[in-house]
């Protein structure tokens, strides 16, 4: 973590309990760095997260308002916290497991109705916190631990779906390269509605050692190799993940 | 004698399983249970059992889906702990209203808030009135024959009901532990084939589950589903017997350890048994007469022989690892307070509520119970009915015994 932003930790709380290489700590240093950047008061703000390796991301390491819920309702704790107090920016972080499968239904929902708030999909394609299971975005074929020959499975395209629930800002990116990461996160942070980042975190503890990418390394190769940005209306290749910013 | 196996709690559950053969499960991951299920869809995938799984959503879909399994006519399990069984807890009235005889494997873990994953009974003790019956193990041995033995029960046709067996999250399901599994064809005889009755998709005969029933028939239905858990205690004990012929193995209602002349006692559910076990022989050999009384089946209680079996103790202390905020004590205290109000014999009882979020009970804290026993059996004086122990605070004299 840059010097710069521990100030934005509870140090003694560090370290994170990730797995050496998870992107979840990539993506915290990602999160940090906008709210810095966006110059915005972190004594302003509230992180509420679920269950999951990525509801620890803010909880407990933010030296700010965090609400560490149950699995799959973070965003609606978050709902209600931001009616209470509607002067806060409330910032919901989470697991693709914990916001997409257990908790679908308030991701669209929140959608819908625009809440202002931010959601940050910690997406790593599996439940890494309970050991490598299947979720809802794991890609077809995917091995891991309930779909030990191959996932048949479809995953969500979580932009499409939050996009086709009424979103006014969705983007994909994934945690490397850091950069348009961290100019994403602002924008959503400064959009008036409801805002969604799918953020590609990679599991290598799990998804990855079951997915023959033995080193957290190939994790981020890959990524890098496959992450494209897609022009509006353009159809993407097999294999390759649309990056980008689906909505504005 | 049977196959002398190592195994955690989980996987000897997950093998009972697979040595039963159920149609279908649905299920959601969930600390300390998950391997029960990843175990399984090993077997799943490497073709041992015939069993359709699915990775649902969430455990209220799991249940769901499970309902919707058994009421097509398939013979049903799933397995959870804590927070799943709490999302269930909608869903595992529905069953027992349906009537269906799902079972679970019940992993018991804390309920947040503040988060926990560690042991304790809250999760099964909140679904203790959804009508399920509950049985719980001390050990994997246990937990592997319990869950055996819960599809005979729930199947029974005086009975048709759901059941929970339980064990102790990562204390047992979590240990390496040294078990005798019984050979598949064994089980898979002893289970038999499940006949469902009214399944749905009997084109011939169609039928209704779950439709509005107000005024005029609820309660006929509801008393028909008290009924059906009375029956349960008669086939509980008639299953534990074959069991136990076959296996030579297992408790009945509840398991006595030094009961016979016991002068004080300590009654306490599942693992914690094992440690209490410890500190009576201990003061067994220094002459003490003390004794254990650890429950089997929670639901249904059995109220009669449960408080016959303390009739003749002085002083008993009920151990509970969870609590009833606002009640007089915890749910098992609560149970066997009203188990003994008939009894012309009462001991004196007190209520200790322990290990909360998997806080360890040692030794040296039984031993204090013990002793707090022995003086009240010795003055008829109690301190206390209830209290936390192990706990900062007043209480801290335990734990340093
Ligand atoms: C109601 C409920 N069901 C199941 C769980 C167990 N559980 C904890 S985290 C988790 C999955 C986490 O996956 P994800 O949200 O993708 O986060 P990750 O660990 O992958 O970052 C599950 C199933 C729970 N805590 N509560
Ligand atoms: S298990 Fe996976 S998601 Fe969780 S900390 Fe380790 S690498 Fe990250
Ligand atoms: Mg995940």
């Amino acid at each position: 973590m840059p010097k710069g932003l521990q100030k934005y930790l509870r140090l003694q709380a560090m370290p994170t309990p990730f797995c050496p290489g998870c992107g979840h700590g990539m993506l915290m240093t990602a999160i940090l760095h906008a709210i810095d950047e966006a110059g915005l008061d972190i004594n302003n703000m509230v992180f509420v997260s679920g269950i999951g390796c990525a509801g620890w991301i803010p909880s407990p390491h933010f030296n700010a308002d965090t609400l560490h819920t149950t699995h799959g309702r973070p965003i609606a704790f978050a709902t209600g916290v931001k009616l209470a107090n509607p002067e806060l920016k409330v910032v919901v972080i989470s697991g693709d497991g914990d916001l997409a499968s257990i908790g679908g239904n308030h991701l669209i929902h929140a959608a819908r109705r625009d809440m202002p708030i931010t959601v940050i999909c910690a997406n790593n394609s599996i439940y890494g916190m309970t050991g490598g299971q299947a979720s809802s975005t794991t890609p077809i074929d995917a091995i891991s631990k309930t779909t030990p020959s191959g996932n048949i499975e479809r995953p969500f395209d979580l932009c499409r779906l939050v996009g086709a629930s009424g979103a006014g800002y969705v983007a994909r990116y994934s945690v490397v390269p850091l950069k348009p990461l961290i100019k994403s996160i602002i924008t959503a942070l400064n959009h008036n509605g409801f805002s969604f980042i799918d953020v590609l975190s990679p599991c290598p503890t799990y998804f990855g050692r079951m997915n023959k990418m033995k080193r957290p390394v190939d994790m981020f190769d890959d990524l890098k190799k496959r992450c494209k940005k897609i022009k509006k209306g353009e159809k993407s290749e097999e294999g390759v993940i649309p990056i980008g910013v689906f909505v504005e | 004698m049977g196959k002398l196996v190592a195994l955690t709690g989980n996987i000897a559950v997950a093998t009972a399983m697979r040595q039963i053969n159920p149609d279908v499960c649905a299920a959601y991951p969930i600390t300390p249970s998950t391997q029960v299920m990843e175990q399984f869809s090993e077997y799943v995938a490497d073709g041992l059992v015939d069993t359709e799984l699915i990775a649902t959503e969430s455990e209220h879909s799991a249940m769901s889906a499970c309902i919707g399994a058994a009421a097509a006519g398939g013979r049903v399990m799933t397995a959870t702990s804590s927070q799943g069984l709490a999302l269930m807890w909608e869903m595992l009235y529905i069953a027992a209203g349906m009537r269906f005889p799902i079972t679970l494997a019940c992993v018991n873990r804390a309920l947040s808030a503040p988060i926990n994953i560690h042991g304790d009974h809250s999760d099964s003790m909140g679904a203790r009135d959804s009508g399920w019956i509950q049985i719980y193990a001390e050990n994997a041995q246990e937990a592997y024959d319990n869950q055996i033995q819960t599809v005979r029960i729930a199947e029974h046709m005086d009975v048709r009901l759901p059941v929970m067996s339980c064990m102790d999250g990562f204390i047992t399901s979590h240990a390496i532990d040294s078990l005798e599994l019984l050979d598949d064809k064994t089980v898979r005889d002893f289970a038999g084939e499940y006949k469902a009755t009214h399944p749905l998709l009997d084109v011939e005969h169609p039928v209704t589950y779950g439709a509005l029933d107000l005024q005029d028939y609820f309660m006929e239905h509801k008393r028909a589903q008290a009924e059906a858990m009375k029956n349960s205690r008669k086939v509980i004990l008639d299953v534990a017997r074959e069991y136990k012929k076959l296996s030579g193995r297992g408790f009945e209602y509840f398991e006595e350890y030094y009961m016979d002349d016991a002068e004080i006692a300590i009654v306490i559910l599942s693992s914690a048994a094992g440690t209490v076990k410890v500190v009576v022989d201990a003061m067994r050999a220094k002459g003490e007469k003390v004794g254990l009384l650890r429950p089997r089946v929670f639901r249904p209680f059995p109220y009669n022989e449960l408080s016959d079996a303390l009739s003749n103790v002085k002083a008993v202390a009920i151990m509970d690892r969870a609590d009833s905020h606002g009640a007089e004590g915890g749910p098992l205290f609560m149970e066997f307070k009203s188990a003994l109000y008939n009894n012309k014999k009462q001991p004196i009882m007190i209520n200790k509520i322990f290990g909360l979020g998997g806080r360890d009970l040692m030794l040296p804290d039984i031993e204090t119970v013990y002793r707090e026993l022995r003086d009240i059996k010795n003055t008829g004086k109690i301190r206390t009915v209830s209290e936390y122990i192990t706990v900062r605070g007043e209480e801290a004299a335990y734990g340093k015994a």
